[in-house]
């Protein structure tokens, strides 16, 4: 498909869509980060802070959670990557990536 | 006026997420190298990615603080725009819409009116699209900055100009594909940071039955939690008026004719990278979007109970509902949180605007119009060029709206009169083979001078005041109500003179509706049999019938 336009160019360069990288990389690392600041914070938590937010210590819970979802994120980049198929000046027939 | 406690922790938040907005464009950077790829991200994302930001690039902050607004106002009734309105739609343009449009190979919607009808057609949706696109987006800018203004205390000018710089360099950087990664990052955070205050708010009111309980107890009345109570036609009462309104007019006329024909969302459809992940994006989408009033609605009834005079003090109107409670009840560091995702969603409502502005100009504006047939490098440029021009043309919208704030209303009540008939032609062009190419462009034209004299009328008229009892004042008039009755009055327009002018003008051949009328086989196809298919759990079939499963279950339990 990604050698098909509707315009009539012969000229047109090849689609370099295969290189993009993988988003579930920097969502799993920002949540993991994130996830990683809360829970530590929330280990801090001052009483007046606790107070505030009807007794709940919603940072350390808000961090857990964060974390957990993004180490899933980066678990299920690990256990099902991206597979790129070869560079489009390769001469590759099919340069669309595969992602299941 | 109300100001957040941000202290050095949130902004490390706040900084490490501007950070990685930017850097999102220029990883992206390396995979393009075609104006489809800029444009359309060169067609090769994956279902989950594109049906995530089908939901983001709608859920900007205008739409979050809106719906918390109305949640607020008109009580539970607000689900009305979720379950009668977005679901349906979404799963009609999966299922049913668009094998048209990807199947057909176009590049924007405007370029399907192109193939389907004539020029005039095209012209009259590109521009107008291009237009509005372009105005919303500085909109989106304005109400950007002023809640920056608001909460950390920056000056107008200075947000509008740092809020567009982060834009522009992610999306002349990335292309759509920056958008669309970053409407995915945006769903998230804006998610994490909508749930603590639905968690602590519902904590501290008694849960859901305490604050069932406690609505009720204010203006709003008893029938705040019910969602069909008063929509009899003839005497309404439901804040939203009647049910033929909330059915035909904002269900199946406005509801359809954003989700299905708006570029901005069908984009997003559009750089799926096959027709099976492509009729996905917007079931996937779905199923996020019931659910969203729960983080939208709830957060809107629970300021209402918490915050006294909410929606009659002045510096407590209904769109500071989640701002209120966010300075109520969020200690720094989730704090931090819920304002990066705030301001995420304000870009995010910009930079779809923009990344689908960019498209329809240089496809079907300055290539099909104004410079034809040069090569597609020379497009790429147009396509950054007129990136850098929609944002500065942004900026000077949000300028003007930041010194004359009704010009702004006035703009979106007009572009709505554009809105409302789109559905209409659309399902008759895909449906009737006989259409002919100058009913389109007469069809829109009527429908869109029927929704401007019923919006006039309307006011006239003593069944669209509450009550029934006209109110020479207007004060008492249900705008939502009267602009769902002239998205009626639009659709009906718009069939009665497209079958009109049908009927008295030339068809076009059939040889060149292949692939974009039901039942007229596209040549060119790929043979169905060869073409892989999904797993049978991600049918379309299955995912958009249950998605309106879910709906139908979750209305009767909260009719």
């Amino acid at each position: 498909m990604s050698d098909q336009t509707s315009n009539d160019e012969t000229d047109t360069p090849k689609s370099a869509a295969s290189r993009l990288f993988d988003i579930r990389l920097l969502i799993g690392g920002l949540f993991t980060l994130y996830g990683l600041m809360l829970t530590v914070a929330g280990f801090f938590t001052s009483a007046s802070a606790r107070a505030k937010a009807s007794n709940i210590n919603i940072n350390l819970w808000l961090g857990i959670g964060m974390l957990v979802l993004g180490l899933l994120f980066l678990l299920w980049h690990r256990l099902n990557p991206l597979k790129l198929a070869p560079p489009p000046d390769d001469g590759a027939e099919d340069e669309r990536r595969h992602e299941h | 006026m109300l100001r957040l406690d941000v202290n050095f922790f949130d902004y490390t938040f706040l900084a490490i997420y501007f950070a990685l907005v930017v850097g999102i464009g220029f990883m992206a950077r390396r995979a393009i190298a075609t104006s489809e790829d800029f444009l359309l991200s060169g067609r090769s994302l994956p279902a989950w990615v594109t049906g995530l930001a089908f939901i983001s690039a709608n859920l900007g902050a205008i739409e979050i603080l809106g719906m918390a607004a109305n949640g607020a106002q008109y009580g539970m009734s607000t689900v009305h725009f979720y379950w009668i309105g977005a679901v349906p739609a979404m799963v009609f343009l999966g299922i049913v819409m668009m094998p048209f449009y990807y199947g057909s190979r176009v590049r924007s919607v405007p370029e399907f009116l192109l193939r389907r009808f004539n020029p005039a057609t095209h012209l009259f949706n590109a521009l107008s699209f291009a237009l509005a696109a372009v105005l919303t987006a500085g909109v989106n800018l304005y109400a950007l900055a002023l809640v920056i203004n608001a909460l950390i205390g920056w000056p107008i000018w200075a947000s509008i100009i740092v809020s567009a710089s982060f834009v522009l360099a992610y999306i002349l950087l990335g292309g759509l594909s920056g958008a669309i990664y970053n409407e995915v990052l945006q769903f998230f955070v804006i998610v994490a940071g909508l749930v603590p205050l639905v968690i602590i708010g519902l904590h501290e009111v008694g849960g859901y039955s305490g604050l069932k309980e406690k609505v009720t107890h204010t203006a709003l009345g008893p029938n705040s939690f019910s969602t069909w109570t008063g929509t009899n036609v003839g005497h309404w009462t439901n804040p939203l008026g009647d049910w033929i309104g909330i059915v035909m007019g904002l269900g199946f006329v406005l509801s359809f004719g954003y989700w299905t024909t708006n570029f901005a969302e069908v984009q997003r459809a559009l750089s799926a990278k096959d027709l099976s992940a492509a009729q996905r994006t917007p079931l996937i989408g779905a199923f996020p979007k019931i659910f969203i009033p729960a983080l939208t609605i709830i957060p809107g009834l629970i300021a209402l109970v918490l915050v006294p005079n909410l929606g009659t003090d002045k510096n407590a109107t209904y769109n500071d509902a989640i701002p209120l409670l966010m300075n109520r009840f969020l200690p720094n560091g989730t704090l931090g949180v819920a304002l990066a995702g705030l301001l995420a969603a304000f870009m995010a409502g910009m930079a779809a605007n923009v990344s689908s502005f960019n498209t329809v100009f240089t496809y079907d504006i300055w290539q099909t119009y104004v410079v034809k047939g040069r090569r597609d490098g020379y497009y790429l440029r147009v396509g950054r060029v007129i990136t850098v021009v929609g944002i500065v043309i942004g900026i000077f919208t949000a300028f003007i709206a930041s010194g004359y704030s009704n010009i702004m209303n006035y703009i979106q009540l007009l572009f709505s009169y554009f809105n409302a008939p789109l559905f209409a032609t659309f399902i008759i062009a895909m449906f009737w083979k006989r259409t002919s190419p100058w009913s389109g462009v007469a069809g829109l034209a009527a429908g869109t001078l029927g929704a401007a004299v019923m919006h006039f009328a309307g006011y006239h008229i003593a069944y669209f005041y509450k009550g029934g009892v006209f109110d020479p004042s207007h004060a008492t008039i249900n705008a939502q109500m009267l602009n769902f009755y002239g998205a009626i009055t639009a659709f009906v327009a718009d069939v009665v003179v497209t079958v009109a002018v049908t009927l008295v003008t030339k068809p076009k051949p059939v040889s060149e509706l292949a692939g974009l009328v039901w039942g007229v086989h596209d040549p060119n196809a790929p043979d169905p049999d060869t073409v892989p298919k999904p797993a049978w759990w991600a049918s379309p079939k299955l995912l958009g019938g249950t998605a309106l499963g879910i709906v139908v279950i979750l209305s009767v339990l909260f009719a």
